[in-house]
């Protein structure tokens, strides 16, 4: 596993140099491949770019999308702002925490569903919505909520 | 007048993002033209037309341009602000599905009157589709020789660097998008000096909006004085107004600013339920307690509210204010970037208060002091998201206190004082 | 220049300064808490607001600039109430044990509660925040409970001392000040140099108090309890007792460790002079022998910490003699143990030091040569003018006394180490002597005094071209460093202070928020040294005593066991 980030950390280098203009992408880069940012990717961030390794973990801790710690094999990222709070968000959530057992910012005890609240997705014209692993779901209804899982759970 | 489409003109084209389909239509000519004037001539050209920013700041492009261009230092750069995290939002998505071409054509002429050869766009990463489209129309472009280098046969050359945001609202706001671009953690600047004079890199930099830019090319082909003849003489062309909330029909419409509210209302079919509030600018505004007002930047402004980037979340009389007022005071709460002690705390203090009052157990005395409290943010804070974060809060209190003062903690039945 | 008025005063000031620097000039303070002279404006805190005639907002004065005819007032009733409101919000998620807060004497948000106004706490419902207190490094102790995230010490570790241990994390009202990894501070490349202590405006960062484990041994009858205490403490310890910075207090301060019951009061300066005799000949042996050069010294322990993280491939270079307080540890519990008839196994060693890493120095394992810990505990100044005042001297008004003379005999040049640049000064006029066999005639050498950041000198020793350096401030060192890892330094010898300033400038030392003090401390070190009978370090008697008695010659064998130390080489994280 180290090796495919190393590699992909390394191609954003080669296209967009060492300076920390590329930390973002390099972050971003580890984050898709591995789900999270392996210490050890922190440590050779440091390294490549000559940034201190407090600044890579305030960069990681920052944005929402990049995280130190493992997640589930499914993230659901369940919209909760205004609009699609209006359109019924808390039935669904009500019906995902129901059916999974556990509340936004847990994960599965067999690691396969982390269940989290986010802002806006800007999927406000299709609400209430969840986004899991890049594929939205819109127009969200238990129902339809109970349909997804069910589907997940046999990949 | 109200049918015009000029951004949202291939919604029902197939294959409208493809390249061939765009070149058909007319696409690339206004390039063609831009780079047939200097770029002082396009400049002029786009600030005879009063295009105003339509990412919610509603600074005058032409102007904008103007004063990136002036500035001494070297080299500028140019952002595409794709950023759309303002909830309600969701115009920006379409049009980067829908119409890639149009925004690069936009954002190419822009580079060129601004004059810098450094894009820069910033995009949600939610919308993956969207930016596969994006950066295939980049690849498409660049191929045809509308990107790149020596662009069309001139000397002007610009080359697009794409970064997906990671995740922040606040990097929505320019500052904070430099700050991200650059490695570092999202947090605003302070201001002034403006983003004009040192932007990203600490050079000069302009950041346009995604629907800013895909005005540019209908401009520069019809011609100023065609586009300030449009709609609302202050603010003329057209706005994607995004509708969403309770609304039977949400999504975008592109409708000319000073579209009254009512007809807005009416093209989403109506409001789901009965109406009993609307935020005409996204949670950034306050709430609006009628539907008969023009929607353009002076008349929400002295209404007490403001448009922005055209949110349009309609509220109706099932939902309680006071959970309204909760939920986007915890977005707030979340989204801020931690630097200035009033939002911090604020926005945790509010959040909390209304938390307390949406599960019944308010405590009165506060309701005085998150007006307070909204007035000091307002005064104080650093950017634009602690000073209107509690702009909703404070409005629901004003204009639907008896809601509030129902959710105050009754102890033997008697009424806090 | 540009004219402004700032509370009906018309004042003129140079373009480009800020509205706060300009009030100042007008005699205005305009209240602040993440402002910080000497480093970059944060504009985080927002007391600093004022209101321009003229704009919709209050504007931060910090971070503003003047303009030519700018209106400003620095407290209308609008900006007062900002100031109420932010100041109240603060206090909302901090503790409220003021009573034993370290700081509460000179706290800054409890001083401008005060003073501003602030009545009455009405976000009192607030949930406060339950955060783990940094307790992993033996210098250096975080309560991020206390933190207002005013950004100070992340500025000044990462701007000024360029080791960036810490930094902000996390986003919104979960920002914090915290390590990478949340490691902790013991547990990544911190230097432990304090300054973050220093620049704290609230009681977030304090030192590792060692005040009850001294009071116990004091108190204990089978224990010989003594004391050494740094150059820098005697022009600083009176601040914190009621004196002007500067006022040199070394036998009140004598006196008042005799009050407290410690058995035995020395003197680091004598093992100063002993430092100067053993790194001396080293740097005579290394420019005579073809040793490594530049020699770098090794008597601040934040600088070595520093070295074994970011250079240890410098260590050759690095002198192997100990810091003064750590000879002075070995030879305590040998030389002075032997002489006074008492078993060193019942020695506990104290050091008075303004300096937070010494605390990290004296539990480094190999600082063991006596056959015992060496030093035992290290109190800061700070500690012990708590422990003064919890013993309720009257400590102004003490009788001065001497300290006693077997380790507490010290030469000008001892008493300078505090200052930057002394420890090369003082070096100086005993490497004169010991390379031609003359005295130097100008023993005030004054390229290496003063507050500059990096400062030079080149001194012609019958024919040799002596070229020294002196960096104060981690920050100033690295270039020098980089010179050396490049082969391209053309030094024979550097002095590095992790301290700007100096030992005066310390980690330990009281808490004030004014540059000059600094200056005054150091300038009182180098009045003292004027004013000794005896200015360098070979004509210390006891000095020569100790040799003759027992150490034999400076680089000699037991010299080696006793007085000199190997480093290591520690990760960067």
């Amino acid at each position: 596993m180290e090796s495919i980030w190393k590699e992909k950390v390394d191609g954003v280098i080669t296209q967009s140099g060492s300076s920390r203009l590329s930390l973002l992408p390099c972050l971003e880069a580890v984050q898709e491949e591995c789900g999270y940012i392996p210490h050890e990717a922190v440590n050779y961030l440091r390294e490549c770019l000559s940034i201190p390794s407090i600044d890579i973990y305030g960069m990681i801790t920052f944005y929402s999308l990049l995280s130190t710690n493992q997640k589930g094999k499914y993230v659901i990222r369940l919209c909760n702002s205004l609009p699609c709070y209006l359109n019924g968000t808390e039935n669904i959530l009500d019906t995902l925490v129901d059916n999974l057992g556990i509340e936004p910012g847990q994960t599965t005890l067999d690691r396969r569903f982390t269940l989290e609240l986010v802002p806006c997705l800007g999927l406000c014209d299709q609400s209430p919505a969840m986004v899991i692993n890049g594929v939205v779901y819109g127009k969200l209804t238990a129902q339809l909520v109970t349909e997804v899982l069910d589907e997940l759970r046999t990949y | 007048m109200k049918d015009l489409k000029i951004i949202t003109r291939h919604l029902n084209t197939a294959n409208s993002a493809d390249i061939d389909v765009y070149l058909a239509d007319g696409g690339y000519q206004a390039l063609k033209k831009a780079l047939s004037m200097t770029p002082e001539e396009v400049i002029a050209e786009v600030k005879r037309s009063k295009l105003v920013g339509r990412g919610g700041a509603a600074f005058p492009t032409g102007l904008k341009w103007e004063l990136t261009r002036k500035e001494k230092a070297n080299p500028k750069y140019i952002v595409c602000n794709a950023s759309e995290g303002e909830p309600g939002t969701f115009k920006d998505r379409l049009i980067l599905k829908n119409d890639p071409h149009m925004v690069l054509e936009g954002f190419i002429i822009a580079a060129y009157a601004v004059g810098t050869s450094q894009g820069f766009i910033h995009a949600r990463e939610v919308y993956t589709q969207e930016i596969e489209l994006f950066q295939k129309a980049i690849d498409q472009a660049t191929e045809r020789g509308f990107l790149g280098q020596n662009i069309m046969g001139s000397n002007f050359s610009l080359d697009i660097q794409f970064y997906k945001s990671a995740g922040a609202y606040i990097c929505g706001e320019e500052t904070a998008l430099f700050e991200s671009l650059e490695g570092h953690r999202g947090i605003p600047a302070t201001r002034p000096p403006y983003p004009v004079q040192v932007g990203l890199m600490d050079k000069p930099t302009t950041v346009n909006n995604v629907e800013t830019l895909c005005n540019i090319p209908a401009i520069i082909n019809n011609g100023a004085d065609w586009f300030a003849s449009i709609g609302h003489p202050d603010y003329p062309g057209t706005k994607l107004f995004c509708l969403s909330g309770n609304v039977k029909k949400p999504g975008v419409f592109e409708l000319p600013l000073g579209t009254n509210l009512k007809d807005l209302l009416e093209a989403g079919g109506g409001v789901d339920g009965k109406f009993k509030a609307v935020l005409p600018g996204g949670i950034s505004s306050s709430l609006l307690t009628e539907t008969d007002i023009s929607l353009d930047f002076k008349t929400l402004a002295k209404a007490g509210t403001m448009l922005g980037s055209g949110a349009v979340i309609v509220i109706n009389s099932d939902t309680s204010m006071v959970n309204v007022a909760s939920n986007v005071a915890h977005f707030f709460d979340e989204e801020g970037c931690g630097k200035c002690s009033i939002c911090r705390e604020g926005t945790r203090r509010a959040a909390e208060i209304l938390s307390r009052f949406s599960r019944g157990q308010g405590n009165r005395n506060e309701l005085e002091w998150l007006l307070e409290l909204h007035e000091v943010m307002k005064d104080t804070a650093s950017c634009g998201l602690g000073q209107v974060a509690l702009n909703v809060a404070a409005s629901a209190i004003r204009n639907f206190k008896g809601e509030f003062l129902a959710q105050v903690r009754k102890e033997e039945g008697v009424w806090l004082r | 220049m540009v004219t402004l008025n700032i509370d009906n005063k018309q004042v003129t000031v140079p373009e480009g300064t800020t509205i706060l620097q300009a009030a100042k000039e007008a005699n205005i303070n305009i209240p602040h808490l993440c402002y910080f002279e000497g480093l970059k404006s944060y504009s985080g805190c927002r007391v600093c607001v004022v209101e321009i005639e003229g704009e919709p907002r209050l504007a931060t004065s910090c971070s503003r600039k003047v303009a030519e005819g700018m209106k400003v007032n620095t407290h209308s009733a609008r900006v007062r109430r900002a100031r109420r409101t932010i100041l109240e919000i603060l206090l909302a998620n901090h503790p409220q044990d003021c009573f034993n807060c370290e700081r509460n004497q000179n706290c800054d948000l409890l001083r401008l509660a005060f003073e501003c106004g602030v009545k009455k706490l009405r976000f009192e419902e607030s949930e406060k925040r339950v955060l783990p207190i940094d307790n992993t490094s033996p210098s250096i102790i975080r309560d991020p409970n206390k933190c207002i995230a005013c950004g100070r010490c992340v500025r000044v570790c990462h701007d000024i001392q360029t080791v960036n241990a810490i930094g902000f994390i996390n986003k919104g009202p979960d920002t914090m000040v915290a390590t990478s990894m949340d490691r902790g501070m013991g547990n990544v490349a911190c230097a432990n140099c304090g300054q973050c202590i220093l620049v704290c405006p609230v009681g977030a960062i304090k030192e590792r108090s060692a005040v009850d484990a001294v009071w116990a041994a004091i108190a204990d009858p089978a224990k010989h309890v003594v004391v050494q205490e740094a150059p820098s403490i005697r022009v600083s310890l009176g601040e914190e007792l009621g004196l002007p910075a500067g006022t040199l207090v070394a036998k009140k301060m004598y006196a008042a460790l005799r009050r407290l019951g410690f058995d035995a009061v020395f003197d680091t300066n004598f093992t100063a002079d002993l430092t100067i005799l053993e790194e001396g000949s080293e740097l005579v042996e290394r420019v005579k022998e073809g040793g490594v050069l530049p020699q770098l010294t090794s008597c601040c322990p934040g600088w070595v910490k520093f070295m074994e993280h970011y250079y240890p491939e410098l260590a050759p270079n690095v002198s192997s003699a100990k810091s003064p307080q750590q000879m002075f540890g070995a030879v305590c519990k040998t030389y002075y143990a032997e002489k006074a008839g008492i078993d060193p196994k019942t020695i506990v060693n104290v050091s008075v030091m303004p300096c937070t890493a010494k605390k990290f120095e004296c539990q480094r394992p190999e600082m063991n040569d006596s056959g015992f810990k060496d030093v035992d505990y290290v109190l800061t100044t700070r500690e012990l003018a708590r422990m003064i005042k919890e013993a309720g001297l009257d400590f102004v008004s003490l009788d001065e006394e001497p300290a006693e003379d077997l380790l507490g005999l010290y030469t000008g040049a001892a008493t300078i180490f505090g200052a930057t640049g002394g420890v090369m000064e003082a070096a100086i006029r005993s490497a004169y002597m010991l390379i031609t066999g003359r005295e130097l005639e100008n023993l005030d050498i004054e390229p290496v005094r003063g507050l500059e950041g990096v400062k030079t000198a080149t001194l012609n020793v019958d024919g040799l071209e002596l070229k020294v350096a002196v960096a104060h401030g981690l920050g100033n060192a690295r270039a020098l460093l980089e010179e050396i890892k490049e082969g391209t330094s053309p030094y024979h010898f550097i002095e590095i202070m992790a301290c700007p300033g100096g030992c005066v400038g310390g980690g330990g030392q009281p808490i004030r928020f004014d540059s000059s003090l600094k200056k005054k401390r150091g300038e009182a070190l180098y009045e003292e040294d004027r004013n000794m009978p005896k200015r360098c370090s070979h004509h210390n008697p006891s000095i020569a005593k100790i040799y003759a008695d027992y150490l034999e010659k400076p680089l000699g064998k037991r010299s080696h066991k006793l007085l000199h130390t190997e480093y290591t080489s520690r990760p960067v994280v």
